[in-house]
């Protein structure tokens, strides 16, 4: 039973929606919404789950002081004091928490971001060596597309930002496109496989 | 030079190299002329084609903290765009990282502008549940979300009186750095047959050109280039519409040449952007010049 009801609801649900798609009635129309509003509970309740989980994860490392406890305390510390500061001051433009966000949040993210335009360097100069046809190729492509995206492309030669779009629009979108039908074509036969219940994976322990 | 050191050059040189190729122009600017290219073009005439008072502009600002180098001055030239022109605006976020991003963009450019909460712009805020908040408010906004970013029930608001539903908006704009666009043209493009532009990080850009090709998209912004395009032409617009004029008389020489700054913020990244790109294709250049060199030599 703990297998054949997911299976069952799955498959009732599936069915459902692609049948509904294809009837305009009113009734139709407002067992679609209902479904919509389901889903984004369910989805709000993931976030939940989230937070849960990270909560228990952090506490059982700070219990058994695991190694790098000690991040888990600000892990922990910065959950509270946000959500704490939140409920308290609000969360429009001025409050405590918005200045948290923007003096303590968006420069962290953004350094953690910005560490991968020193490996993106470190990684080209390794990488990029012109070893055969094909990483050539990928070379030519490289540095024009570099090129192509500064202004001293276009005074290096005024057709490099063409020749970059150009790369762009045709090898780039010709091979975009296969591994997007591609994609397409497995999500299907994944979702049709999930709805008839072939695939089981998604319930644990599934073949 | 010994090859062999030419091929392994200590990466430490690189770093140190590259924060100084990005640090060096953002405290002394170049100030590199940016040229046009068609998609972000092609966005800014579709914002432009928005009658000014009439339905507003839906921009969704689907990204977290880390892309905003790239992504926010995007936001702030199309809101800017949208206020000089008088064109209302329905902001929203899927991204549980994206209210504060909406709240801080939203509120300063619309101070900047005097525009007013409610009448000339409302910012829903965040809802998760990406595609079914889309699908959703294909069918009735007001069920989607039922209190705006700052809690007040969505029938309240004056704006969102003549708005129910994608039939009220003529153009949607996601900006993201994840595949949250093609949610969009996948659920409130193909399904209610929505307008869409997007605008995306430098290194998803090339992600979204066959959508470009089959006017899934009609515009797209990419990067910080895309973003400095973008700012370019709402400099423009502004000039010929007298806002920059007016702006300059109204503030003091201070004020205008701080908003000046901050109008220009993707253009100043341009200037670090070409240095660090330089600098990227001058060691991929020596790295290949020691291995033919190298090779040579076994030969």
């Amino acid at each position: 039973m703990r297998r054949q009801l997911p299976l069952a609801i799955c498959f009732v649900m599936g069915i459902s929606m692609v049948v509904q798609f294809f009837i305009p009635h009113r009734v139709s129309q407002e067992f679609y919404r209902t479904i919509l509003d389901w889903y984004r509970i369910v989805f709000a309740f993931s976030l939940v789950l989230g937070t849960g989980t990270l909560i228990k994860v952090h506490w059982a490392k700070i219990s058994k002081k695991s190694k790098g406890w000690q991040y888990s305390i600000i892990t922990i510390g910065g959950l509270v004091f946000m959500l704490t500061v939140g409920f308290i001051t609000g969360i429009q433009e001025g409050t405590l928490f918005m200045k948290v966000f923007e003096f303590v949040e968006v420069p962290l993210e953004a350094t953690m971001f910005s560490l991968l335009a020193f490996y993106i360097a470190s990684a080209a100069y390794r990488a990029f060596r012109a070893r055969t046809v094909e990483a050539t190729l990928l070379l030519i492509a490289a540095v024009v597309l570099m090129l192509g995206r500064i202004p001293f492309g276009y005074y290096l030669w005024h057709k490099i930002p063409g020749i970059a779009e150009w790369i762009l629009t045709n090898p780039n979108m010709a091979a975009k496109r296969g591994i997007v039908i591609g994609v397409g074509l497995g999500m299907i036969s994944t979702a049709l496989k999930i709805i008839l219940g072939i695939e089981r994976s998604y319930i644990g322990g599934g073949k | 030079m010994n090859l062999e050191k030419l091929m392994r050059i200590d990466r430490r040189l690189i770093f140190l190299l590259i924060a100084l190729a990005v640090i060096f122009p953002l405290l002394f600017p170049i100030g590199l002329p940016t040229h046009l290219s068609k998609p972000v073009q092609d966005t800014f005439n579709a914002v432009d084609s928005i009658p000014p008072d009439g339905p507003p502009l839906m921009l969704s600002i689907d990204y977290d903290p880390a892309a905003m180098p790239e992504l926010y001055p995007m936001t702030l030239a199309i809101l800017r765009h949208c206020f000089s022109r008088n064109i209302r605006v329905l902001i929203l976020t899927l991204h549980r990282a994206g209210p504060g991003i909406g709240e801080m963009a939203t509120t300063r450019i619309a101070k900047e502008y005097g525009k007013k909460e409610g009448e000339d712009y409302v910012y829903l805020g965040f809802k998760p549940g990406f595609g079914a908040v889309i699908l959703r408010m294909g069918e009735d906004i007001h069920g989607a979300f039922l209190t705006d970013y700052y809690n007040r029930p969505i029938g309240e608001i004056p704006m969102m009186r003549e708005i129910h539903n994608y039939d009220d908006i003529p153009l949607v704009i996601c900006l993201s750095a994840a595949a949250i666009p093609e949610l969009w043209m996948m659920y409130a493009g193909s399904r209610y047959h929505q307008t869409i532009a997007a605008g995306v990080t430098a290194v998803s850009a090339a992600d979204y050109y066959p959508f470009l090709q089959t006017d899934q998209l009609v515009g797209l912004i990419g990067g910080l280039k895309g973003a400095s395009e973008y700012e370019k032409l709402v400099n423009e617009l502004e000039e010929r519409l007298g806002v920059d004029k007016k702006r300059k008389e109204s503030l003091s020489k201070e004020e205008y040449e701080k908003l000046q700054v901050s109008h220009s913020k993707a253009s100043a990244g341009m200037d670090s952007q070409s240095i660090a790109h330089l600098v990227i294709i001058a060691f991929i250049v020596i790295g290949n010049v020691a291995y033919f060199a190298q090779r040579r030599k076994k030969r």
